[in-house]
């Protein structure tokens, strides 16, 4: 036979066809089929190991020998059971891996990023498998909390949509014939110094991407390196340099601040630092016994988030008056010289108050100004911190922690003209999906065409990748080596957790391949990189240490005071007339953030705070808005039967039509899109999902404009919310809050009216839980500010299935934790309150009672079981829940197929089936856990060893759980406050959840 | 009607049978619609939508078996919809017939022998369909069988505190005792019908299941004292098993399910639907196979008669039920009322009020009890009302309860619908091969009603 022209065997045929996906598998298909090697392994059938059957007898492998060989075969085929195996070694635990105990997991310290920036987290493993994201207690951006983003990063490490292959034009490829085509590439460019060489990323913290960048920049001193990142603090970097003419990095510290007036800055729950921040900034308000003093907060914006919930005064603005707002507050403070009043008295009707509660609290007060807001704002901010002599208090300032701090527009724009002047030879986008997300008048997926060769390493094949001709599959930060600065400068070096699923490789090594050690593995250059900064003997040691504690000790940028620039806020605004129009706000989402997180199953359907709204984003607006243009307003308890209004969106002559969220709260005369939705090539659950908002922003306008043009369209929209829109009622005291003037004089004011039954009314016996441990959670609701992380820490940690839009339409979620949002007050400013509400673990449980088949039982410890394998699925049990935590599996939710989601799981927990009731469990297998290492160690579990899912994730640390029958624990002493209430005690459910009733500390020279 | 004689007259409004029947007579007649008439259009049309509906029932079984409930619309607050809707308002209709087979025979009222037979027959059909809706509705229905208290290696036992399982057996004795009851009932008609099938095939069948009857003094007497002790059971059983079914809302916490007075209501509001569907079944058969002889307009006035007594209880209880909750003082209490007659349900509520309260009082009036066209139209009106009224007790209740943001509209998919059509399909199919393999009156016992049968008492007295 022939030689076949190239060796195609099976393995790489299966690697082939495992790598397509979706269309382009059909395509592969013919592809392969149109192949020559593909044709001849047709013909062979089996190609490795019968030999070829050709005409060509003359040939070794021909009909003869194969005959001659099938008699062989057949001859000895009683001996093949005697071959002996060859030495392979396989590694069984019996060779134990140190520290590796099967069953119990192992943390690691690493750090996600967000607009590069690092929170500092601890991976859980189990035998190698990355399950589930922890703070990192020792770093200074998390302080052992975590966000919905870092939660779910393991969700995307095992995405079955990840791309899996590198792609040359859609066909496969592999790293080597990458590397061939770069290093060709750049021959070419060796002689115009690397004038054609263009690198687009995201904003880059890394100090070792830097450095690779310089080496890059060494050896092509032409090449130019462009940044973009569609949601990052592009105003914040811009109103730095107005304020001191230098890039600064502003931080802050709540530890003291008595007075905070937020201009537009969600700072509790979104941003670098706000894990840290809502940390400092609740335990500010906790009022415990005698300490019973608050911090004060005003938060001025337009679309209410989970910072205005817990302000004690929220004025909605549009996002364009609050540069007004910060003038006049700015001139009361005497820091400006601007406008004392305006066409919007809003405006200035605090503003007097605001500013006397600022002077009082010099030095213990702090302004912010929100990302989103203008470069003025944040140069009023800073000048207003400095006149209040905040800085260095609870303000602080740094060098920039970005590697390039550059004007991210500018540098688009720049890419854009060389683009256009076809001076780009090699375009390499590094993550970031520029297609999508850039503004939208730069026209990107026809721009970057431009480009001779292009190619785009990213986690999906995403709308970039395919305008480039190679794709590169991009490794997750749980599978490579890398560092990032936090958002103090605190370095923290990344390490890998599994080896990359799919061959994925880290920016690091596809930056390493332009250098001229090309090869060098992502230990070796970050390794490498900090062994030229921690120069000494002690190198080993310190880099173990650093790996292994999550940060680089003494790498956080030092603060530095820089003066405030002459002229700095010289232009006076005067004041803005925003005219009839309506301005259009955009802000990343609550939940996909700018759309990288749009196939996260998880974050897709956790309910964005405030609106609720999952797998959807919407025009949001105010009612008086809504009326105005002549929408409909559909009650939420009827919105699957009625759907809700469309309304089309014109700005600048591009339209967009989206479904209407009628928000309370929001701003008159604006209307906020969330970004990130409306992908077109996300994977199985972000595609074709919501609307996008990108078409519609500019560069001019990243953040909010005036001249949006609304108009009713045809058509209601089905939208899926977790929740109807609930006004607080008052008589049912399920949420108590108070003043706190007017708890310090009644401590029974968050719950007059409210009557608890004596515990001797039920018919049954009592049971004695006075011995052993009796396990009880308090939630602070001061504390609480609606982030819902805990709802993706709990579904990450319970294994918690995903239903999709359709189901969560029918409110079928399964969440096991939800976070209430109800409002009270003014509908146009409403006060907006926040519930996260577990199981309740009533010691009267009414779900127990009816259960026919008893798979839902008490335990000695208190808790409410449930056996899900006893369970039937009569849901009576539901039904008999006041608190309707319990979540039924209507279809076979959970995922029992995909190869990959198997390795996401809890092996702590079961997996739900079809047909069984599930809920909260107080984490039950960590109880177990902690009491079997305590009885190992012949001692009682103490306080703060179990920490439930949701509590070790709380920002705010609102959540504490612990064992009630220990006066000393945490969760008692929070019992014994005043303000603790069981929600629906009423019913006598007795319930081991309990609240502490909120409380807000106005400011009594203001009224409502 | 062209192949039997017609030799009685028409009877007069107060009879219960009409004059000129004689033993002989009453026994062709009705075995002529099993063993030699002609199958009237009624029968053909009322099997082949039976027939229709049922495989409907089975395509809708059959797809919630392989994917689960949630074809279904029941939702995080309403985890209970059509399903146990339909088990109540099954039951119920259920109860009529016991009421007229036990009851009313304790208490010796002759006019229940004519319609006694088909209603009983109407009573286990109806639990038949009742009884697959516990079944439907369950997560894990394979796993029924956990419900009964069996000697098993796990040694749990099912929960004796929880409504179901008193459910388990209040059901299943109903359905065991309303067999007995039904069956030892025909074997005397079983017997005539085996002597006067020419049919081989069904004078074999017949001979089988009647038994060995053959008619004997102590056969007779055997028989009635059997009769009477199942009377006896089977009378408890009327109050008790709605009783019970009652017992699955009020048990609960759920604020307009948790009250005292569900279980009469629930017996008077089950009699009410189950003599809705006497003469819903009664009037056309009667029509169409010219039994007036036999089921008069007594019965049908006797059957209005109830229906407007049971319906004035149903009455006084939905107005004690908003008296109660507006009484009780507990904002739960008093907001799921108010939800129910204002809220998104409140269509429903107001239309069933009208149903089940209004249209009754109709039936005061003579003019309008002895026209059955109207009864009929009045008692499909009962039944459609009485199926909302456990609609809106389930889910009116379920979807706005204790803590608001849970609240979640219930809404019925086609397979809901589906499963509540292809019920009746089946009950349909049932009861229109019952009439026509089964003396739908009974014979005897409509003989004793002939002065004939009298001649003893007479002479005695």
């Amino acid at each position: 036979m022939s030689e076949s022209p190239k060796k195609l065997d099976l393995a790489a045929v299966r690697a082939r066809l495992e790598g397509a996906r979706g269309r382009e598998y059909w395509r592969s298909l013919e592809d392969l089929a149109s192949a020559p090697g593909f044709r001849d392994l047709i013909n062979r059938e089996f190609p490795q190991q019968a030999i070829g059957w050709s005409e060509d007898e003359n040939s070794d492998e021909g009909r003869r020998n194969f005959l001659k060989l099938m008699g062989a075969s057949l001859a000895l085929g009683g001996l093949a059971a005697c071959t002996k195996q060859p030495a392979e070694y396989i590694l069984p635990y019996a060779k134990q891996p140190e520290e590796l105990i099967p069953g119990r997991p192992l943390f690691f310290a690493t750090a996600t990023t967000l607009h590069g920036v690092a929170h500092g987290v601890l991976a859980e493993s189990h035998e190698g498998r990355p399950t589930k994201i922890e703070g990192n207690p020792d770093h200074p951006a998390t302080l052992g909390a975590c966000d919905a983003f870092s939660q779910a990063s393991v969700l995307q490490l095992y995405d079955p949509d990840r791309s899996q292959a590198a792609t040359f034009e859609g066909e496969l490829r592999n790293w080597g014939a990458f590397f061939g085509a770069l290093r060709e590439a750049l021959g070419a460019q060796a002689a115009k110094k690397g004038a054609g060489i263009r690198i687009l990323t995201e904003t880059v913290t890394s100090p070792s991407v830097a450095d690779q960048m310089r080496q890059i920049q060494a050896l092509y001193p032409a090449m130019k390196w462009h940044q973009w990142e569609p949601a990052g603090p592009h105003s914040a970097r811009a109103g730095a340099s107005q304020a001191f003419g230098q890039p600064t990095n502003t931080y802050y510290d709540f530890t003291n601040a008595d007075a905070i007036v937020s201009l537009d800055a969600d700072f509790l729950a979104s941003g670098a630092g706000s894990l840290r921040y809502a940390r400092q900034f609740s335990a500010r308000r906790k009022v415990r016994g005698s300490d019973n003093t608050m911090s004060r907060l005003y938060v001025v914006e337009p679309m209410p988030t989970p910072t205005g919930s817990k302000a004690d005064h929220r004025l909605p603005l549009r996002a364009g008056d609050v540069e007004e707002f910060a003038w006049a507050l700015a001139t009361a403070l005497g820091a400006a010289n601007g406008p004392k009043s305006g066409d919007n008295n809003d405006i200035y009707k605090w503003i007097g108050a605001i500013a006397r509660d600022l002077q009082n609290h010099k030095g213990a007060s702090v302004v912010i100004a929100g990302e989103y807001q203008p470069p003025m704002v944040h140069a009023l901010a800073h000048v207003m911190n400095a006149s209040l002599g905040n800085v260095g208090k609870t303000v602080f300032y740094t060098d920039p922690i970005e590697a390039s701090p550059a004007d991210q527009v500018a540098s688009l724009q720049d890419l854009v003209k060389d683009l256009d002047a076809g001076a780009v030879d090699l375009l390499l986008v590094l993550g970031g999906n520029p297609v999508f997300n850039a503004p939208v008048e730069i026209g990107m997926r026809d721009r970057i065409q431009k480009a001779k060769l292009r190619a785009h390493l990213s986690l999906f094949a995403d709308e970039t990748s395919e305008f480039c001709q190679w794709h590169l599959p991009e490794a997750h930060y749980l599978e490579t080596w890398g560092d990032a600065r936090a958002f103090d400068g605190t370095v923290t070096i990344q390490q890998p957790l599994i080896e990359p699923l799919y061959g994925g490789r880290s920016m690091l090594q596809v930056l390493n391949m332009l250098t001229d050690k090309p090869l060098s593995t992502p230990y070796e250059i970050v390794k490498g990189y900090w062994a030229g900064q921690h120069k000494g003997a002690d190198f080993e040691a310190w880099w173990r240490k650093s790996v292994h504690d999550g940060l680089v000790a003494g790498s956080a940028l030092p603060a530095k005071t820089p003066a405030i620039r002459g002229g700095a806020i010289a232009a006076p605004a005067g004041t803005r007339r925003l005219g009839g129009t309506l301005e259009v706000i955009f802000r990343p989402d609550p939940t996909i953030y700018d759309g990288r997180f749009a196939n996260n199953g998880w974050l897709q359907e956790l309910p964005k705070p405030i609106t609720k709204v999952t797998w959807d984003n919407t025009a949001i607006m105010s009612e008086f808005d809504a009326r105005r243009l002549g929408l409909p307003i559909v009650d939420t308890l009827n919105y699957q039967a009625d759907g809700v209004p469309m309304v089309e969106l014109t700005y600048q002559g591009r339209t967009l039509r989206a479904p209407v969220l009628v928000q309370p709260g929001h701003a008159n005369g604006a209307v906020t899109l969330h970004l990130g939705y409306g992908r077109t090539k996300a994977g199985r659950a972000g595609t074709g999902v919501g609307f996008n908002p990108y078409g519609l922003r500019m560069a001019q306008a990243l953040w909010h404009d005036v001249g949006l043009v609304a108009k009713q369209a045809s058509g209601t929209y089905q939208l899926a919310t977790a929740q109807n829109e609930h006004v607080l009622d008052t008589r049912r005291h399920i949420y108590r809050h108070a003043d706190l003037a007017e708890y310090k004089k009644n401590p029974e004011a968050p719950h007059e009216g409210a009557e608890t039954p004596p515990p001797e009314l039920t018919l049954y016996p009592g049971f004695d839980y006075s011995k052993g441990y009796a396990w009880g959670m308090a939630i602070d609701l001061t504390s609480c500010t609606g982030c819902a992380a805990c709802v993706v820490a709990c579904q990450a940690e319970n294994n918690i299935a995903v239903v999709g839009k359709d189901q969560v339409r029918r409110s079928r979620d399964l969440h096991w934790l939800r976070v209430d949002t109800y409002y009270s007050g003014d509908p146009n400013n409403p006060g907006v309150y926040n519930q996260p509400v577990p199981c309740m673990q009533c010691e009267n449980a009414p779900c127990e009672l009816v259960c026919p088949v008893q798979a839902t039982n008490h335990s000695a410890e208190g808790l409410n079981d449930m056996v899900y394998n006893r369970c039937v699925g009569t849901r009576y049990c539901s039904n008999n829940c006041p608190y309707k935590v319990r979540r039924f599996n209507f279809y076979l939710f959970s995922d029992f197929d995909t190869p990959s989601l198997k390795l996401l799981r809890n092996p702590d927990v079961s997996v739900r089936s079809r047909g069984v009731m599930e809920k909260c469990t107080y984490c039950v297998q960590r109880i177990n856990e902690a009491k079997i290492d305590s009885e190992r160690e012949n001692r009682k579990v103490r306080d703060g060893d179990i920490k439930t899912a949701c509590q070790a994730t709380c920002p705010a640390d609102a959540i504490v759980f612990g064992d009630i029958n220990d006066p000393n624990s945490r969760v008692s002493k929070m019992k014994a406050e005043k303000l603790n209430y069981g929600m629906l005690a009423d019913l006598n459910t007795r319930p081991r959840t309990t609240y502490l009733a909120s409380l807000r500390n106005p400011n009594p020279e203001i009224e409502g | 009607m062209a192949d039997e004689q017609q030799v009685i007259e028409k009877p007069e409004p107060h009879e219960i049978l009409a004059k000129g029947y004689t033993f002989g007579t009453i026994t062709d007649q009705i075995a002529a619609v099993v063993l030699t008439k002609r199958t009237p259009l009624l029968w053909i049309v009322g099997i082949g939508t039976g027939f229709a509906l049922l495989n409907l029932l089975l395509l809708s079984a059959t797809l919630l078996f392989a994917k689960g409930v949630g074809i279904w619309g029941i939702r995080t607050p309403v985890m209970w919809g059509f399903a146990i809707t339909n088990f109540v308002w099954w039951i119920g209709i259920g109860h009529a017939g016991t009421l007229i087979s036990a009851i009313l025979l304790l208490l010796n009222q002759k006019w229940r022998n004519s319609i006694n037979r088909f209603a009983e027959a109407m009573t286990l059909f109806a639990v038949a369909c009742a009884g697959m809706f516990p079944l439907l509705h369950m997560g894990r229905p394979w796993l029924f069988y956990w419900l009964f208290p069996y000697p098993n290696s796990t040694t749990v036992q099912p929960n004796f505190r929880s409504p179901l399982v008193w459910d388990v057996f209040a059901v299943s004795t109903y359905a065991t005792v309303s067999a007995l009851f039904w069956f030892v009932g025909l074997i005397p008609d079983l017997g005539t019908l085996r002597d006067r099938a020419k049919n081989s095939f069904a004078k074999y069948a017949y001979g089988m299941l009647a038994m060995g009857w053959r008619g004997s003094a102590r056969h007779w007497s055997v028989y009635e004292t059997a009769t009477l002790l199942l009377a006896g059971m089977s009378t408890p059983l009327v109050l008790s098993v709605h009783t019970v079914v009652s017992f699955d809302f009020t048990i609960a916490i759920v604020p307009g399910w948790h009250s005292t007075f569900f279980p009469p209501y629930f017996v008077a509001g089950a009699i009410y639907s189950g003599f809705a569907m006497v003469l819903a079944l009664a009037i056309p058969l009667r029509a169409s196979y010219g039994l007036e002889g036999i089921i008069t307009a007594r019965h049908l006035d006797n059957c209005a008669k109830v229906m407007l007594a049971t319906g004035m209880i149903v009455a006084y209880a939905y107005i004690m039920e908003v008296f109660m909750s507006w009484y009780s003082g507990s904002v739960y209490e008093q907001q799921a009322f108010w939800n129910r007659m204002t809220g998104p349900y409140s269509t429903q509520y107001w239309f069933l009020v009208t149903c089940n309260i209004v249209s009754p009082n109709l039936l005061w009036f003579k003019s309008f009890r002895s026209k059955p066209a109207l009864l009929f139209l009045s008692s499909i009106i009962v039944l459609i009302g009485m199926w909302l009224e456990r609609y809106m007790i389930i889910v009116s209740s379920l979807a706005q309860d204790y803590v608001p943001s849970s609240w979640s509209l219930f809404h019925a998919t086609r397979w809901d619908w589906a499963t509540y059509w292809g019920t009746i399909g089946l009950f349909l199919f049932l009861f229109f091969l019952f009439v026509r393999l089964l003396p739908m009156i009974s014979i005897f016992e409509v003989r004793t009603l002939l002065p004939q049968a009298k001649v003893r008492q007479e002479v005695k007295r």
